[in-house]
């Protein structure tokens, strides 16, 4: 469905997108995830046709961004970052005005827009001018807005920032209920949002793509390291640190005593729970608790994002 | 492009107008100054003719019209909004004609009450209407060209007053050029003298319609629109 290609964008010196190749197929919910000037905003407004490349190009569905940009442009539904629509317009007259631009015929236009209404929730504030919205309000319209033409690509630029809770789950269920027919792509920096959505995620550092692929893969993805907590009671401090070090694999060990039990933390680099387990039935203490800790996906974003720097 | 996206755009630019008192207050702005210099002069000439108002028009036009244009790109740049205009499927000329149009009806819609003073002169002395109608078909090519400069002006910057004051110094240096010709060397008078928009308006003003003066406006709107475009085309 969409295909970027090699693309590069410089600003001036500033390299924002490096060599980037990605192929996102139709009907899956793609999560762009990255750090401040990763380059998230700028692929996605290279995608929409907003900026052009500067190397490299993107094809949305054999269409070239570049060279058929307007063929493209009716296939894509974009939403830009805090949804920057004309202030001054009620939000009916917006919306009319969107569905004739999209080409949305006289006879289906007023049902379109009751359809939309009702989807984004915006039934309430039809008659009220865009800039007397609240901001969860005004994300709403800029949704409608994408969505007018109902169209395959809906491309989402942090549609979730600034909103209260309630606001970021409903437009969550919105996103959901979009991705079951028509392929999404929403940047964002709130990890929970991307694993509770996507199907797919791809963390961007630096312009380029530092991982990516679903929930499950990027979690099991070795290069994170894994964190075991162990609890000993009866242990000598000094010589359970030294008996733990020596297992193969172990690069670090934290050690808290309390309540006559010792709890240690140990970042490994696989595995190791078997190798502790021996280690500690070797000895005379007795173990209160051996867990491996689930990662989280904060933890792999920051790992990624600030692998070099 | 299509006809279509244009009249859309159109129809949106030209109601922004009225969404906002800017169009009521340069308009009343425009009637208030035209009103007073031209009566002001006028019952002391006792002269049944308008060549006091075509005078002065072109110099009013340079410093209102560039504050009609001076938000229809600045504005969309600084809010961000032209990040949605230009991801919509329309084509940038669509756009620019769209909101050339709709400024420039703006501006006819401006003068358009200053008929007014035609009719009352007629009713007091025996007013003859070709330089008059003239007047006004060289006002309207005049302001075309000025609103499309405004328009160029707007689509090189994000802040209004920046626009506003480009657009003014062009306007205003091809306004008084014509008075300037004395400080020229004479071999460059012709081509300084063509280059002014008051040649051209004064030889329609006086009720000569000559094609060189119309194809002088129509390249002139053409130039800066053009112009607008590619820095569109360009920007980013």
């Amino acid at each position: 469905m969409i295909s970027i290609q090699e693309l590069s964008k410089f600003y001036d010196d500033v390299c924002a997108v490096d060599k980037m190749s990605l192929d996102i197929p139709e009907g899956q919910i793609m999560g762009l995830l990255g750090p401040n000037g990763a380059g998230k905003s700028t692929t996605l407004r290279i995608l929409t046709g907003y900026q052009p490349p500067s190397k490299g190009t993107i094809f949305v569905n054999g269409l070239d961004v570049r060279k058929e940009a307007l063929e493209a442009k009716k296939l894509i539904g974009y939403l830009p970052e805090s949804s920057p629509i004309y202030p001054d317009m009620l939000v009916y007259d917006y919306l009319d005005y969107i569905s004739q631009v999209r080409e949305i015929d006289k006879s289906s236009r007023n049902s379109r827009l009751k359809e939309l209404s009702g989807l984004c929730g915006i039934r309430d504030v039809m008659h009220k001018s865009v800039s007397s919205l609240s901001k969860g309000y005004k994300q709403r319209v800029g949704l409608a807005l994408a969505m007018m033409s109902d169209p395959k690509i809906l491309v989402l630029d942090e549609p979730t920032s600034g909103l209260d809770p309630n606001q970021i789950a409903e437009i969550r269920n919105i996103i959901k209920e979009i991705g079951k027919e028509k392929t999404v792509i929403f940047s964002t920096h709130i990890l929970s949002e991307a694993e509770a959505t996507c199907d797919r995620i791809v963390i961007v550092n630096k312009g380029r793509i530092a991982a990516d692929g679903t929930m499950e893969e990027l979690k099991s993805s070795a290069r994170a390291g894994q964190k075991i907590s162990l609890s000993l009671l009866h242990a000598n401090q000094k010589d359970a640190e030294k008996i733990l070090g020596e297992i193969n694999g172990v690069s670090a060990i934290r050690c808290i005593e309390g309540d006559g039990q010792l709890d240690f933390t140990i970042d490994a680099a696989g595995d190791l729970r078997a190798e502790i387990y021996h280690a500690v039935k070797n000895s005379d203490w007795i173990l209160l608790k051996l867990l491996q800790e689930q990662k989280s996906l904060e933890n792999i974003f920051r790992i990624l994002t600030t692998e070099g720097n | 492009m299509s006809p279509r996206s244009i009249s859309t755009v159109f129809k949106r630019e030209f109601q922004s107008y009225f969404y906002s008192p800017i169009a009521y207050i340069i308009m009343t702005i425009f009637l208030v100054i035209t009103g007073w210099f031209f009566f002001s002069t006028f019952f002391l000439a006792g002269r049944a003719d308008m060549r006091d108002f075509f005078g002065l028009l072109p110099l009013i036009l340079a410093f209102t019209i560039p504050a009609i244009t001076m938000r229809v790109f600045a504005e969309e740049y600084r809010s961000g909004s032209f990040e949605i205009l230009a991801t919509l499927p329309l084509n940038k000329w669509e756009i620019v004609i769209g909101k050339y149009l709709a400024s420039h009806l703006l501006t006819i819609v401006m003068m358009a009450p200053t008929v007014i003073y035609a009719i009352s002169i007629s009713s007091v002395g025996s007013l003859d209407w070709g330089p008059v109608f003239g007047g006004y078909l060289g006002a309207i090519l005049l302001s075309g060209a000025f609103t499309a400069i405004g328009i160029f002006s707007s689509s090189l910057t994000h802040n209004q007053i920046v626009a506003f004051i480009i657009s003014v110094s062009i306007c205003f240096f091809l306004t008084i050029i014509d008075n300037m010709l004395i400080l020229i060397p004479g071999f460059l008078i012709g081509f300084f003298q063509y280059l002014g928009t008051g040649y051209h308006f004064s030889s329609i003003a006086k009720g000569v319609i000559d094609s060189r003066d119309i194809v002088y406006f129509l390249s002139l709107i053409f130039i800066a629109l053009y112009s607008s475009y590619l820095v569109n085309m360009e920007k980013r």
